[in-house]
């Protein structure tokens, strides 16, 4: 059970993103994948999923080459695989209830009681009983991050792939968000890629922390080997110093 | 000087690939949009949804442009037939041009405007704001989901559209005849039944569906194609209406060398 990328390229044009990325997330810990905007972090989590397809390289899921799935294989991981979008990407013509039911509404086999009770459990989880009704632009965007969370992980799954989930939020909603993020991994003992560029979460949250610079894995260990690492480029970051990145380029 | 002289052909030559790739990718999504017929259990049961969206929420402004189309033709074939051709092929010339050519090309490219920017703007927003990525994690193949019942209505709602304002058109140019023409009801009929074929209105029909198909698939295209953010919605939404406008044209020119 684990997610391991080799040697993985992809370009958009002329513009290369992940330049020869590798990388292993460990089965049971949460990796936080640190770098600057546009660094290509989300473009990794994409392509676990098959959302994008990289040119070359090879990343398996549990041991499954995800580029050689057929179509049903691949929805079938996708259902194993909790996707957190960056800003939601709630279904804005449908409710709170509706959304989080989407995912469980392909699983075969499920009743309308099923779904309407692992879609009670998972807004419970995110502490958004009684929203059920709403829609998605009725509700603060830190409530929305918690509805795309429910809605992740109401199919129960084994992965949980996190695009900047504190992004945009007041520092009491990131420690929410955070808070929640740790309780889904030790009460559902889900597999976490947490993708973010705000190092306090990055600390809080992970056990390992990689950082992704010029379209490589520059750095990857514990967050106290992190903060003890002499790489000027890791610590121009995670200091937010440039003048230290600056020098070592 | 060198750079002065080549910068037109570079802008053509990138211009033209750039054309070319668009047509290619839309080939490829159209194909697999075709594939995508197979999941009927995503789209089966949002088609009646769509048909309600796209045809019958679009009946007012077809019916009020074939109305006054049917007026206008009426008093045009009037005006046109002054003691050189009896009165009562004003009949004629209002129902063989509302069936064969305005009832159909008039309908599709209001259609256009209305059906296929709502289709490539709400798409397109989806697209930006990655609900379109959250289906695919969901498992839902987008293409089932969001273009097929989409496709499939305007196929249905076109034609049905496109009747409905044939014959609000006639009924235009009818009352047009009594009221400001001094025709009488069997005068105006005798006219219409002249050159009247059946094959004419199945004529309209084909030519309605085909216009459907073109603009809620241009519509889902460049809905999925959009990246960026809201003005990159606002320029697919442009580009569908204007491409499915062309299209329109483009097809109506194609069935009258086919069929007649």
């Amino acid at each position: 059970m684990s997610i391991v990328l080799e040697d993985v390229h992809k370009a958009f044009g002329p513009k290369v993103v992940l330049d020869g990325v590798s990388l292993e997330v460990r089965n049971g810990e949460t990796l936080a994948v640190i770098g600057g905007s546009g660094s290509g972090k989300s473009v990794l989590l994409k392509s676990i999923v098959r959302l994008l397809e990289p040119e070359s390289g090879r990343i398996t899921v549990d041991g499954k080459d995800v580029a050689s799935l057929r179509r049903e294989q691949l929805y079938q991981l996708r259902r194993d695989v909790g996707y957190v979008f960056q800003f939601a990407a709630l279904f804005d013509s449908m409710t709170v209830f509706d959304n989080v039911a989407m995912g469980l509404r392909r699983v075969p086999g499920l009743g309308e009681p099923e779904i309407a009770r692992a879609v009670g459990d998972s807004l419970r989880r995110v502490e958004m009983e009684g929203y059920d009704d709403r829609l998605p632009a009725e509700i603060s965007g830190g409530q929305r991050k918690r509805v795309g969370l429910a809605r992740a992980i109401a199919t129960r799954p084994a992965y949980l792939l996190y695009d900047e989930p504190t992004s945009g939020l007041d520092p009491v909603t990131t420690a929410v968000i955070d808070e929640m993020i740790l309780r889904m991994t030790r009460e559902l003992s889900v597999t976490s890629v947490v993708v973010t560029h705000d190092m306090k979460s990055a600390y809080t949250v992970a056990n390992r922390i990689a950082m992704l610079y010029q379209g490589r894995i520059r750095f990857v260990g514990t967050p106290d080997e992190i903060r003890a690492t002499d790489d000027p480029v890791v610590r121009g970051f995670i200091e937010g110093r440039p003048d230290l990145t600056i020098e070592a380029v | 000087m060198r750079t002065d002289l080549s910068a037109p052909v570079v802008f053509v030559g990138r211009g033209t690939i750039g054309v070319a790739a668009r047509f290619g990718r839309f080939g490829g999504f159209a194909w697999a949009a075709m594939g995508a017929f197979a999941h009927v259990g995503l789209w089966g049961r949002l088609v009646a949804q769509q048909m309600v969206r796209l045809g019958v929420a679009s009946l007012p402004i077809a019916l009020f442009i074939a109305a006054f189309t049917g007026i206008v033709l009426a008093l045009q074939a009037s005006y046109t037939f002054t003691g050189a051709v009896p009165l009562y092929f004003v009949g004629t010339l209002v129902g063989k041009t509302m069936i064969l050519e305005l009832g159909p090309v008039l309908t599709g490219l209001a259609l256009a405007g209305r059906v296929g920017a709502n289709i490539a703007a709400e798409l397109g927003t989806m697209r930006v704001t990655e609900q379109i990525d959250a289906l695919e994690t969901l498992g839902y193949d987008p293409l089932a989901y969001l273009v097929v019942p989409r496709v499939l209505a305007g196929v249905i709602m076109f034609p049905v559209v496109v009747a409905f304002a044939d014959g609000i058109g006639i009924l235009g140019g009818w009352i047009t005849a009594l009221n400001l023409l001094d025709m009488s009801t069997p005068e105006f009929v005798r006219g219409l039944q002249l050159f009247f074929l059946p094959f004419d209105v199945r004529f309209s029909l084909i030519k309605a569906a085909s216009f459907g198909l073109a603009v809620t698939l241009i519509g889902s295209f460049y809905g999925f194609e959009t990246s960026g953010g809201a003005e990159a919605v606002g320029r697919s939404t442009t580009q569908a209406v204007v491409v499915s406008s062309m299209l329109i044209l483009v097809l109506d020119a194609f069935w009258a060398i086919a069929l007649l």
